[in-house]
């Protein structure tokens, strides 16, 4: 399909719509207008359609209960709805079975219940877990932890100039001491998108699961589980246009069940005494206590949402930005784009010369544009590319061209400042 | 909003933030501490000498954004020739004139300082970068009571 089929069915301007807070002013003063939202923070945290605000709205208004617990109607419907978006988050992330899907409060708690209750379970000291260069901060400190406690050793995977994954030093990272691969789907910072199938297929080779942090990748792309053959895959619903709160564990229901509680509660036990308890199986062994369930009911309203849209529509339409911002940046002097990998997501990372970004994000928010200065959570990788703190501009489905250019524009205007 | 960023950017703070004074580790400073943005990764070395209860010198290295740059490289000439206790009275002035709309200077800060010190006031309209603003201050100000580092969460 060529890119021009793609993108008249894709009309940006109608899915704008579809988003409240992009029709409001910034900075506006008394008796002077504000400057038009330029949202290119969709990489924190993206905005949110009405479709999920009022999904969300209608559920409190009409249908909110506890789950799991009550025998009366609404806790019966409230728990229907709940359970219906974990059969749509397996669907959407080609699960064999909604029993894969374990509700977290985010990402970065998903990748705490792998490393407490699997970590302390199965790795011992000395044994080795692999992380990445460009691993989110979420994916480096709970392995820290379990580091400190289980005394395992962490080994990190390097990139290269263009930060793409360096596979032969993979390989060469793989031992018998492995005992866990635990690797970004998709970097925060630049935009690489891993080869998740063969880091997968080159573990399993020796027997290892692994664990992928899918926070950005199932944000810009169509995610498999089965075919990647991951053993634990993560994301959170914020960054898919869903709301703050809620992340998500996919986990191969064989791990699952051999893995002891995370947190200990209500609602993940069989039965309470004192002189012991015994727990559920997965996924209810590792959702204690009340659940953000409002959230769940959002999330499933996300991903109607995008898949009405059409992943791959989306994808198209985040590529064309990516490429045509990649383009006009470059066109700035002094400017350095870092993360320049093949096939990268929608996440354009710089520097620009002689101005610090903190500088750089102060005044082209003054502009409008809001983008995330500074190391974005991943601190090894700023040292890796010597660049310190960097501008990241992250695309979402509701961005434009003339957003791109609105950025380029508010650059020029630092330059001058500054003198650049 | 424009003139916003010209009151925080102004030619002066352009210029220390450029070409910053007193950027250097002296031989012979007896105090230092270290002052840090984890949001950013900003990070000052701020080194003092002190003689007889007097700032003989002082001075910085390390790096941040032109703001907490400028900021630095005037306290250092600000500082220079003050007893510990009249450094310490700049520290408050500064970070009254930083954080408060209505800031309640200390007595005993002279005409000519107080407009230097106001220079940086502009960022008062940008809450998020005082901290840029007064991080090699509080670094000073740390080095001042012989602590290490000032507390990365201080405003």
């Amino acid at each position: 399909m060529s890119d021009a089929i793609l993108n008249q069915a894709y009309d940006v301007q109608r899915v704008r719509e579809d988003f409240p807070i992009l029709a409001r002013s910034v900075h506006a003063r008394k008796g002077k207008p504000g400057k038009p939202l330029v949202y290119l923070d969709s990489g924190a945290s993206a905005q949110k359609p009405r479709q999920v605000i009022q999904a969300m709205t209608r559920f409190l208004e009409e249908d909110y209960s506890n789950i799991h617990r009550g025998v009366h109607f609404l806790s019966q419907t409230a728990t229907d709805q709940f359970e219906a978006v974990r059969t749509k988050v397996a669907r959407f992330l080609n699960a064999p079975s909604d029993r894969c899907i374990v509700f977290t409060r985010s990402s970065t708690e998903a990748i705490n219940l792998v490393a407490s209750s699997y970590g302390r379970s199965f790795l011992n000291e000395g044994d080795e877990v692999i992380l990445s260069i460009m691993e989110h901060h979420a994916n480096i400190v709970p392995w820290q932890l379990l580091q400190a406690e289980k005394k395992i050793v962490i080994k990190v995977v390097p990139c290269d100039e263009d930060g793409v994954l360096d596979m032969d030093a993979y390989r060469d990272l793989l031992s018998d001491r492995t005992k866990l691969v635990a690797i970004t789907h998709c970097s925060n910072v630049l935009g690489t998108v891993t080869p998740a199938k063969t880091i997968a297929k080159l573990a399993h080779e020796r027997g290892i699961p692994v664990l992928f942090d899918g926070s950005q990748a199932v944000v810009h792309g169509t995610v498999d589980v089965q075919d990647i053959d991951a053993d634990f895959y993560v994301f959170t619903a914020h960054k898919l246009y869903g709301p703050t709160g809620l992340g998500v564990l996919y986990g191969k229901y064989d791990l699952l069940k051999k893995m002891p509680p995370y947190q200990g509660g209500g609602d993940m036990i069989e039965s309470v005494s004192f002189e012991g308890t015994t727990f559920k199986a997965p996924p209810s062994r590792f959702e204690a206590g009340t659940p953000p369930i409002t959230e769940v009911i959002g999330l499933g309203a996300a991903i109607d949402y995008v898949e009405a849209l059409g992943r791959d529509a989306i994808a198209a339409h985040e590529h064309d930005l990516l490429q045509y911002a990649t383009q006009q940046l470059s066109q700035i002097d002094g400017l350095r784009i870092v993360g320049t990998a093949p096939g990268k997501g929608p996440i354009i990372s710089f520097a620009l010369e002689g101005v610090h970004p903190h500088d750089v994000g102060t005044i082209v928010d003054q502009y409008g544009v809001a983008v995330r200065v500074g190391r974005h959570c991943a601190e090894p990788l700023a040292e890796r590319f010597d660049v310190g703190p960097t501008v990241r501009a992250s695309f979402g489905l509701y961005n434009t061209r003339e957003e791109a250019d609105a950025l380029v524009q508010s650059l020029q205007a630092v330059k001058e400042f500054f003198g650049a | 909003m424009m003139d916003d960023l010209r009151e925080l950017y102004q030619e002066v703070i352009l210029d220390h933030g450029k070409n910053p004074r007193n950027f250097r580790h002296p031989d012979d400073s007896n105090r230092e501490a270290k002052g840090e943005n984890p949001m950013c990764g900003d990070r000052f070395m701020v080194y003092l000498t002190l003689k007889d209860g007097v700032v003989d010198d002082v001075a910085f290295q390390g790096r941040g954004c032109a703001i907490s740059t400028a900021s630095a490289s005037m306290m250092t000439e600000l500082v220079r020739g003050k007893t510990a206790a009249e450094a310490e009275t700049l520290f408050h002035a500064f970070h009254e004139l930083c954080t408060q709309d209505e800031p309640d200077i200390p007595e005993g800060v002279d005409d000519e300082t107080m407009e230097k010190l106001m220079v940086m006031s502009g960022v008062r309209q940008f809450p998020v970068r005082v901290k840029c603003a007064t991080l090699a201050w509080h670094a000073m100000n740390a080095a001042l009571h012989g602590e290490a580092a000032a507390s990365s969460d201080q405003y």
